[in-house]
């Protein structure tokens, strides 16, 4: 084995990743760089339970069953774990090509396309491919160097190809992709039972209490209800819908991202190929199918110094010191290509189509809502012409 | 002669000619599956069958893995119980199944490959992607 390197840092891997994701707990914890609106989440969510918790619980428990705060707990931890499952796991990225494989796949694609003339434009890269009878169009993604598995999508606000990329969730401060799709949809699911939950026993309390000592006391004697009941009636709306709407979705075997681009629906467009034609066989697969892992390495330890060329041997990381993989500022050999985020978007030619695929649709949208073009609310560091990649 | 050099001597000692990348196969839909298509570049270095089996066996693993099935969603079920806070202690299945690939790629590379001046690289390193077969300069003297 080579000489153990004694170094005082240690890097890992995470430190190194391309992408607009920040990283917390070492590594852990993976999220989008606006957690402005996480925060809001966590603060309605914590915030509303313990004004339930202060106000109703005491008379309710008493005055109808225990059992009451109870469930209400039990819920509340369950839709609080969901939420950091959520925000806080990696929902699927794919993670770059590294120079070598960049360039073997820009070899296969110009021995694909022959000789263009001069002043002509290179055709659109994209691979197509047949799955279940159906000929689905592979894009391929000049951020990321590769060609897009099918349902991953390139998600502007953290900068990565994420697998089965559903959309950009602000209000959980990350993507919604394979990994964390299932715990997303658990979360509003339970989130929906809590806010029903709450609010029913709103209801229950103040109708209670206002038989024994009069509606306006009552207010009163529980400012908190007022609140709990104001938060609930807007979060009913927006999060029951929603859930709905993920529950068609999933029974279909469909994203988000693929409802909104309308890649299954209408006449000249191809059917599900991923659908099982079967709703519950389609929940199956979606909510209990198995846990795929990362394949970001995030707590892998990097060298310290960059060795020669010789590849490693693929033993499992932890331990062992590995060559730098990812060399995010490596300028690559593949010609110079815009951006797909560029301001020159309305150009058509040199490769595909840009994605809009980052709708980071609010939970306040009830479920036409993401049927319109909903704009990039992304802030302006999206838009970088990014020339290391 | 070959087969007394281990991985360690091959990295130190060979340079590397090139790589070749075996990539996915998404006729099946979007399970892990790499194409058995044999690359051109390896033609004069291992044989057809030999490649093929060794895709064909990391296919079957990694299908293993993703199999929906009973045992899947007992795991799901069981997991959504407790939260998935269980994960926290146990290992799933595809992690498992993970660690027995990455035994089977050390293993091939030890017996079939590195003899010849190949190294495969475990899919999980390169997000599953791709198959990595670095061929490394053929510096034997006696070889076939």
């Amino acid at each position: 084995m080579s000489a153990v390197m004694i170094s005082r840092k240690v890097t890992r891997k995470w430190e190194k990743l391309p992408g607009k994701n920040t990283f917390c707990c070492d590594g852990r914890v993976m999220m989008a760089r606006q957690k402005g609106v996480f925060y809001l989440t966590l603060f309605l969510i914590v915030g509303t339970c313990a004004l339930f918790f202060a106000f109703e619980c005491p008379y309710l428990a008493v005055r109808l069953s225990a059992a009451i705060p109870v469930f209400a707990i039990v819920l509340f931890l369950f839709v609080m774990a969901m939420l950091l499952r959520t925000s806080f796991s990696d929902p699927g990225v794919l993670p770059r090509a590294l120079p070598e494989e960049a360039n073997f796949i820009e070899m296969e694609i110009e021995a694909a396309n022959g000789s263009i003339q001069a002043g002509q434009r290179p055709p659109p890269r994209i691979r197509n491919v047949q799955i279940n009878n159906q000929i689905v169009k592979l894009k391929y993604c000049y951020t990321c160097k590769i060609f897009r598995p099918p349902r991953a999508s390139h998600c502007s606000i953290c900068d990565n190809c994420v697998d089965r990329f559903d959309h950009h969730c602000p209000w959980v401060g990350n993507c919604v992709g394979k990994r964390n799709y299932r715990y997303f949809y658990l979360f509003t699911l339970s989130l929906s039972l809590l806010t029903i939950y709450i609010f029913t026993f709103d209801i229950v309390h103040v109708a209670l209490r206002s038989m024994d000592s009069g509606f306006l006391n009552t207010l009163k004697e529980t400012p908190g209800t007022v609140i709990e009941v104001l938060v609930c009636f807007f979060t009913l709306w927006s999060v029951v819908g929603l859930t709905g709407f993920h529950t068609y979705l999933i029974s279909l075997n469909q994203t988000t991202n693929e409802d909104i681009k309308g890649s299954w629906s209408g006449k000249n467009r191809i059917q599900n190929p991923y659908s099982h034609k079967n709703i519950i066989k389609n929940c199956c697969e979606v909510l209990c199918g198995p846990t795929y892992p990362s394949v970001l390495d995030r707590r892998g330890l990097m060298s310290v110094e960059a060795p020669s060329s010789t590849s490693s041997p693929p033993t499992p990381d932890n331990a062992a010191t590995k060559s730098n993989p990812a060399t995010p500022n490596t300028k690559t050999t593949a010609p110079l290509i815009p951006n797909e985020h560029t301001p020159d978007e309305a150009k058509p030619g040199i490769g595909t189509p840009p994605q809009k695929t980052n709708g980071s649709i609010p939970k306040e949208g009830k479920p036409s809502s993401p049927r319109d073009a909903s704009p990039k609310r992304s802030p302006a560091p999206i838009v970088v012409k990014e020339s290391a990649h | 002669l070959w087969q007394t050099h281990s991985l360690q001597d091959l990295r130190q000692q060979a340079a590397i000619a090139s790589k070749v990348f075996v990539q996915r196969d998404y006729t099946s839909g979007t399970i892990c599956k790499f194409q058995t298509k044999f690359p051109s570049e390896l033609e004069t270095r291992i044989e057809k069958q030999q490649f093929e089996e060794t895709v064909q066996t990391l296919n079957n693993l990694y299908a293993e893995a993703e199999k929906l099935g009973g045992k899947s969603y007992l795991e799901g079920c069981l997991a959504c119980l407790t939260a998935y806070t269980i994960f926290l202690c146990m290992e799933t299945h595809y992690e498992k199944v993970l660690k027995k690939i990455a035994k089977y790629i050390q293993e091939q590379n030890e017996k079939v490959y590195a003899p010849l001046g190949l190294l495969l690289t475990d899919p999980i390193e390169r997000g599953l992607r791709v198959v990595e077969i670095t061929i490394f300069e053929d510096r034997s003297i006696g070889s076939r």
